[in-house]
């Protein structure tokens, strides 16, 4: 059953087609959408989680999915780790008791409750970056979208970012991220988008995509992309 | 014959000894600044936010006139609150012409454009940085605004100070305004300028001492707390 079906999804940008006639249905749990820079990857990401407009084509979500998003570069308000989490909490109406007790919650599911009180934009890269996905984590979303999250980090605090993403996947939140690291795809995803110059050119099910992809231009990729 | 260094020693005297008339010139001048730089930045600096997130018809005509006012005449300022508030004007009925309140009133619209463009600046360079993640997490302009202004706090006391620094320094709208009263509406500058006249050298100096001390010692306290900010907060 498809969470989301995109129907000839478009953006066009200073006369360059960004997404160019994207049609998927994502039903699976866990997607990872691969394909080399500037393939649209981000965009396609933005598109979905409504921060940009497309210029043509339809979403449809059978069921509204509340949504929250994780940035490659992770923005930190100044002030604390908790207060940060609490922000979005804060933002959806809830009441300040219940968003601090939520947000320490989510704080020690992340494996930062000894950071709470520390200014978050002092924290180390790999510790923000887990501060936004603690954020993204209290909300509770039904889907969690992730563009690039462990692009700038180092190896231990991916491994970490990868442990969080696999918690909040195996709580029921519906996981669509874009990655790098054909390795992290390979652990996390359940399917795998492939996508170049705006177009989708396949979708399959993670063991088949890394043993034999079926298009061409995935097959360069992964040989490319491989050491 | 006035040696050149006569005014100094006097004037330093003055100083040395807290004249209570020097005392006097120097406290009001103080409050009518910082209470005009107080309403500048409750005023000014929404307005700055909003025009730096907002998105509503006729924002860039506003932006240009926020900047353009920045350089305001202070004695053209000086003449339109005095004919507001001179007896025939539509708030003659205050009776605010020739007191504290009425140079307040002719220093906070001095200073309002001022704080509200640098404000601006501060809140539209964040916007970019905070733009998504801020939207991601449903937050509407006018909610992202006071973020923003609060997120960056410690960066905007730069707008605060350049505001007050511009009180401060100004002659011409208080002197309209406030006519320059012995004892009433007397402030540091006004003084300057009518001592100098008159040829009382050492009082005209010593006020322009304080008023460049003052000047200096908020940007210091200013400087150490943004230092210690940013150490603190990131």
């Amino acid at each position: 059953m498809a969470w989301l079906t995109l129907d000839n999804l478009g953006l066009t940008e200073g006369g360059t087609r960004i997404v160019d006639g994207v049609s998927l249905s994502l039903a699976a749990g866990r997607t990872v959408v691969l394909g080399p820079n500037g393939a649209g990857k981000s965009t396609l990401l933005r598109l979905i989680h409504g921060l940009l407009h497309p210029s043509g084509g339809e979403l449809h979500w059978p069921h509204a999915l509340s949504q929250a998003m994780v940035f490659q570069r992770p923005v930190m308000l100044r002030t604390t780790a908790m207060a940060n989490v609490a922000y979005g909490l804060k933002l959806k109406g809830h009441a300040a008791r219940e968003c601090a007790i939520r947000a320490r919650e989510a704080l020690g599911r992340a494996g930062l409750e000894h950071l709470a009180a520390r200014p978050a934009r002092l924290l180390s890269g790999g510790e923000q970056q887990r501060v936004a996905l603690a954020r993204a984590w209290a909300l509770e979303p039904e889907l969690l979208i992730l563009d690039e999250p462990t692009a700038s980090l180092d190896p231990a605090s991916s491994r970490e970012v990868e442990r969080i993403i696999g918690e909040i996947a195996a709580n029921g939140t519906r996981i669509l991220m874009t990655t790098h690291n054909l390795g992290q795809a390979k652990r996390l995803a359940d399917e795998i988008v492939f996508i170049d110059r705006g177009r989708v050119v396949e979708q399959t099910p993670v063991r088949d995509f890394f043993t034999r992809p079926r298009s061409d231009a995935a097959q360069d990729f992964l040989k490319e992309e491989s050491p | 014959m006035h040696d050149f260094n006569e005014p100094f020693v006097t004037a330093w005297q003055l100083v040395a000894a807290a004249d209570a008339r020097l005392a006097g010139i120097v406290l009001l001048s103080l409050r009518v600044s910082l209470a005009a730089t107080a309403i500048a930045c409750i005023v000014g600096m929404p307005i700055g936010a909003l025009l730096a997130v907002g998105r509503f018809p006729g924002r860039r005509a506003l932006i240009v006139l926020f900047n353009g006012l920045m350089g305001l005449p202070p004695v053209v300022v000086g003449l339109l609150v005095y004919l507001l508030l001179s007896r025939a004007g539509p708030l003659g009925s205050l009776g605010l012409l020739f007191s504290p309140g009425a140079m307040v009133v002719a220093q906070a619209i001095l200073v309002t454009p001022i704080v509200a463009a640098l404000t601006r600046q501060v809140v539209a360079d964040a916007w970019t940085e905070y733009r998504e993640q801020l939207r991601s997490l449903g937050a509407g302009r006018p909610r992202a605004a006071a973020t923003l202004l609060w997120d960056g706090r410690f960066s905007l006391s730069t707008a605060a100070l350049a505001g007050f620094g511009r009180a401060i320094a100004e002659v011409g709208a208080v002197m309209i305004v406030g006519g320059n009263i012995d004892g009433v509406t007397r402030v540091m500058t006004t003084t300057i300028a009518l001592e100098t006249s008159k040829g009382d050298l050492p009082l005209a100096l010593a006020l322009g001492f304080i008023l460049i001390t003052v000047v200096l010692a908020i940007n210091a306290v200013a400087y150490g707390v943004r230092g210690w900010a940013e150490r603190r907060w990131g």
